[in-house]
């Protein structure tokens, strides 16, 4: 088996398949920083088959995607599903990813969008099956018989009669010439031989060998080495750049200043790390930063855009009239992407065009902001991505490219840039820092009849998007400007519920105009959210505000059920009215054998150390996948130490395309959303930011105290496919903290749960009884 | 610039590099290995990790000419695609790997300690791999691979 794609290969499968520029009268959709999933018409028209698909004479299969793999499992997926359409083996399968000059523009990779969007009725999934049908055609045609008479087993089709035909004879090498066909008859999961099974990652061997081409292991001819000298504080603008400073570094080929973008160039990876760390640059500060401390006060004073997204108008009434009112407050930090490694591209610019080598989970968008940058003609830039760490959403994948374009063109070289850990610590488009306030009201019967929430979010930059290469910190300093937020009030909800991000909790009817769309049954409802500029680049980290959101939704609900003394999963079900909502929380609770009683637990103590449970369950983004985790964890109340002991996690993504891959999503993703709630958060001083380093940022290691992890996976063959990469790690914080409380009766209502805060609530708790 | 002769994989390299130049770029520039990877720099994350005489060493803080002379082992020195080591078969067939960045810290220093101590306890093995990170955090996967590749060695 082929482990890798090198470049040559690249070009030389690409060469027959460039179709004409096709689209560019279609009106181009507006595109915002957070708006990943829009395309651009582009020379590779989506609604031709041979965009997607080619067949050699060998009976191979090419196919072109334009969602790429960073470790997620696309790569083995993808491949899958061409294999299962076209009735091959996945080894028949060569699969091109994102390559501005060979794959169809779809957008980003990113917000679970990706099964969605190639495995059901479009894209890639229908692609193949057009290719099947009319390859099936062309066999009748060619056998004599009728197409029911054919049946196709690795690529050769069959007629009762006994003769046959492969794909090679039918198609080999040629065009098919045909519009991807809306009424190709998908391929039942009844059917399936390939998807559906737990076929073992493609590029499995060549990682664990160190034969695996990563974007860090991208050598040009010629190439040279650069590095970047970013700002030491937040907003500070170049002074001046003394390049008699490194006029000593061997090596050294140019220091490039481009209004504050600040980099240097030399022979050799080590001379460019020197020249960097010895480039005198004064700077001029930038503002002060609003205090760490007082940060979410700060947050909820700003100006803000604000979005009514649910209201029935009889929230402020039933609140009055409910039998009791509680009133809770969520923060979450800022954190980071934090790749395991620091962000790297090359670029080649040369006068006439440009070649970029880059990890960006957009290539065509990085394409046009590559065009601005450069001032090349954007059909003269090139995007190839070539994997790179993994990135959980816009690490400085993005940012590195343009930073490797600007050296590159300043040379007239390629040049690779290696970004320190540092760079991206302290000027990567962070997970937004949020704050949600909730009110609920409770009838006599301990029932909820109000459910009223408002959030603050915070907002700079984000993803480039097509036309905004300012969003990340390259962009900005080479004099693009970072999208922000304009303040505006909310205006009346219209249309149809959008829950994108989570912010409506899945215990409210959602209703519009009288159309409903929640996953609840409370009727009296009200969601505001604001959004406020932030003082540091934002932008999405793996489930973004869909997390916050839900955790704060569902320690509130738990707040509430033990305050009406509950169970906690009698209490969801009693206010979920969704089906597969409902389905995952009862599989979940069964899985881990709960017990049904409120919360906290009797008996516990208050002191040493104490076990407990708790359980979160999300619709995610309203529709694109379900999940419940349950978490058991023991709480050292010395140290205020949380230890996860046990997770069992209930997940319908819909129809399951590789269950292996699925599962290795989901235990990643409690185990990430577990660093992310215990120690993971973004810290600075009045100037700068200090998380900078391992050190400073705590993550989990390998050697942590593993928890045992189990799931449950509800296979949905006939419902639509959905995301499956975001859900678990969105239940990771709230299920946590609500097993915290259960242990300890303790509520803490910040992210991360460090020792110290959760003994500051633990003391809390103390000094109230 | 000084010429330093390096023991890589079995194979003796002459390289041109300044002597405080570290192990990882000469290993990743100038003879385009692929399994060492910057990863933070710091020597706190794994991903630069290689083996020099039987143990797990950082080579994105480690002098280029402080290893001269030593067997320096790099993932792809363990194994290769068709023979894999025992080791990476572990982790191909428990699929330890998501992005697959981390690996060289994540295996070699697994080999290193289990070479060194057959027997090592799971505590042992926990705090040997207490500074590795991996950060699609693959965890369970890897110390289920790290297991089976301990009691395929015993």
């Amino acid at each position: 088996m082929k482990t890798e794609l090198s470049r040559r290969d690249f070009l030389k499968t690409s060469g027959a398949l460039i179709v004409t520029f096709s689209a560019a009268s279609v009106a181009e959709p507006f595109v915002t920083a957070q708006g990943p999933f829009d395309t651009h018409p582009s020379h590779v028209d989506p609604d031709k088959l041979d965009s997607w698909l080619a067949v050699a004479s060998d009976g191979t299969v090419t196919a072109y995607t334009g969602k790429c793999d960073f470790g997620q499992g696309m790569w083995t997926v993808q491949a899958q599903l061409v294999a299962e359409e076209l009735c091959v083996s996945v080894d028949r399968v060569k699969l091109i990813q994102c390559d501005t000059s060979v794959t169809p523009d779809q957008g980003t990779t990113s917000g679970s969008q990706s099964t969605p969007t190639n495995f059901n009725t479009r894209n890639l999934a229908q692609a193949a099956a057009t290719a099947r049908e009319a390859l099936v055609a062309m066999a009748a045609h060619r056998l004599g018989a009728s197409m029911d008479q054919l049946s196709v087993e690795e690529g050769v089709i069959s007629a009762t009669s006994g003769s046959r035909v492969s794909y090679g004879e039918l198609i080999g090498g040629e065009h098919f010439e045909l519009a991807v066909s809306a009424a190709a008859k998908r391929r039942s999961p009844s059917e399936w031989k390939v998807l559906g099974k737990p076929v073992p990652s493609m590029d499995r061997a060549a990682l664990m060998t160190g034969m695996f081409e990563f974007v860090h292991n991208v050598h040009v001819p010629g190439m040279v080495h650069g590095r970047v000298v970013r700002p030491p504080e937040v907003g500070a603008t170049v002074a001046n750049v003394d390049e008699n400073s490194v006029q000593h570094v061997p090596g050294l080929i140019k220091v490039v200043v481009r209004s504050n973008f600040v980099g240097v160039v030399a022979e050799k990876q080590s001379q460019a790390a020197q020249a960097a760390k010895d480039l005198k640059v004064s700077w001029n500060p930038g503002p002060e930063l609003p205090t760490q401390k007082d940060f979410y006060d700060y947050l909820q004073k700003q100006p803000s855009r604000d979005v009514m997204l649910v209201d029935s108008k009889d929230v402020d009434d039933k609140l009055k009239s409910a039998a009791q009112v509680l009133t809770s407050t969520y923060s979450h930090p800022y954190q980071a992407h934090g790749s395991i490694g620091s962000s790297c591209a090359v670029a080649d610019v040369q006068a006439d065009h440009a070649t970029v080598w880059s990890a960006t989970q957009s290539v065509y968008p990085t394409q046009h902001g590559l065009s601005m940058l450069t001032g090349l003609p954007l059909d003269r830039v090139r995007v190839v991505f070539v994997r790179g760490s993994g990135c959980y959403g816009l690490n400085a994948a993005d940012t590195v490219s343009y930073d490797a374009a600007l050296l590159s063109q300043a040379v007239h070289k390629p040049v690779r840039v290696q970004l320190t850990r540092q760079d991206e610590f302290i000027s990567e488009n962070y997970g937004s820092a949020c704050v949600i306030e909730q009110q609920a009201g409770i009838d006599a019967s301990g029932a909820i009849v109000a459910w009223d929430c408002a959030t603050w979010s915070v907002s700079f930059g984000g993803r480039p998007g097509y036309d905004k290469p300012g969003n990340v910190i390259t962009g900005m300093l080479a004099g693009f400007d970072p999208e922000t937020i304009a303040p505006r009030a909310a205006v009346e909800p219209t249309g149809e519920l959008r829950n994108g991000n989570n912010a409506v909790p899945s215990y409210v009817v959602g209703c519009i105009d009288g159309k409903c769309g929640g996953a609840g049954s409370i009727r009296s409802e009200r969601v505001l959210t604001h959004a406020v500029k932030s003082p540091f680049f934002t932008g999405p980290l793996r489930s973004p505000l869909r997390l916050q959101n839900t955790f704060a939704h569902e320690c509130f609900l738990d707040e509430i059920s033990a305050h009406v003394k509950a169970d906690p999963v009698a209490y969801r079900l009693q206010h979920l009215s969704e089906t597969r909502i409902i389905d995952v929380v009862t599989a979940a609770a069964q899985a881990a054998n709960w017990v049904a009683r409120p919360s906290p637990k009797r008996g516990n103590v208050h002191t040493g150390t104490v076990a407990g449970r708790g359980i979160a369950c999300v619709a995610y983004e309203g529709d694109n996948g379900y999940a419940a985790l349950v978490a058991e964890v023991e709480v050292d109340q010395a140290t205020g130490r949380v230890q996860a002991k046990r997770f069992v996690v209930a997940h319908d993504c819909g129809p399951i395309s590789n269950p292996d891959g699925l599962r290795n999503q989901i235990e990643g993703g409690v185990l990430q959303g577990t660093s992310r709630a215990l120690g993971e958060e973004i810290t600075w001083d009045d100037r700068k930011v200090t998380s900078i380093d391992w050190r400073s940022y705590k993550t989990l290691p390998v050697g942590m105290q593993l928890p045992a992890i189990e799931i449950v996976l509800l296979d949905r063959p006939t419902a639509k496919a959905t995301g499956a990469g975001e859900t678990a790690i969105t239940l990771a914080a709230a299920a946590i903290n609500n097993a915290i409380f259960d242990a300890t009766g303790a509520r803490v209502r910040q992210v991360p749960f460090s020792p110290e805060r959760v003994k500051a609530a633990m003391s809390d708790l103390l000094k109230k009884t | 610039m000084a010429s330093i002769s390096l023991k890589i994989n079995g194979r003796v390299h002459i390289v041109d590099a300044e002597p405080v130049t570290p192990l990882l770029y000469v290993l990743s520039d100038d003879l385009q290995l692929r399994g060492p990877k910057f990863g933070c720099g710091l020597g706190q994350c794994g991903a630069c990790s290689v083996i020099i005489d039987g143990r797990a060493v950082r080579s994105c803080v480690m002098p280029v000419s402080a290893v001269s002379q030593r067997e320096i082992t790099t993932l792809e020195g363990i194994g290769t695609l068709e023979q894999p080591h025992a080791i990476q078969q572990a982790f191909v067939d428990e699929g330890a790997a998501q992005c697959g960045f981390c690996l060289s810290g994540v295996i070699l220093t697994a080999k290193a300690l289990l070479d060194a101590n057959p027997a090592a306890t799971d505590e042992q093995i926990r705090e040997a791999m207490s500074n590795v990170l991996c950060r699609c955090f693959t965890h369970t996967r890897m110390m289920r691979a790290i297991k089976r590749y301990q009691k395929r060695r015993a």
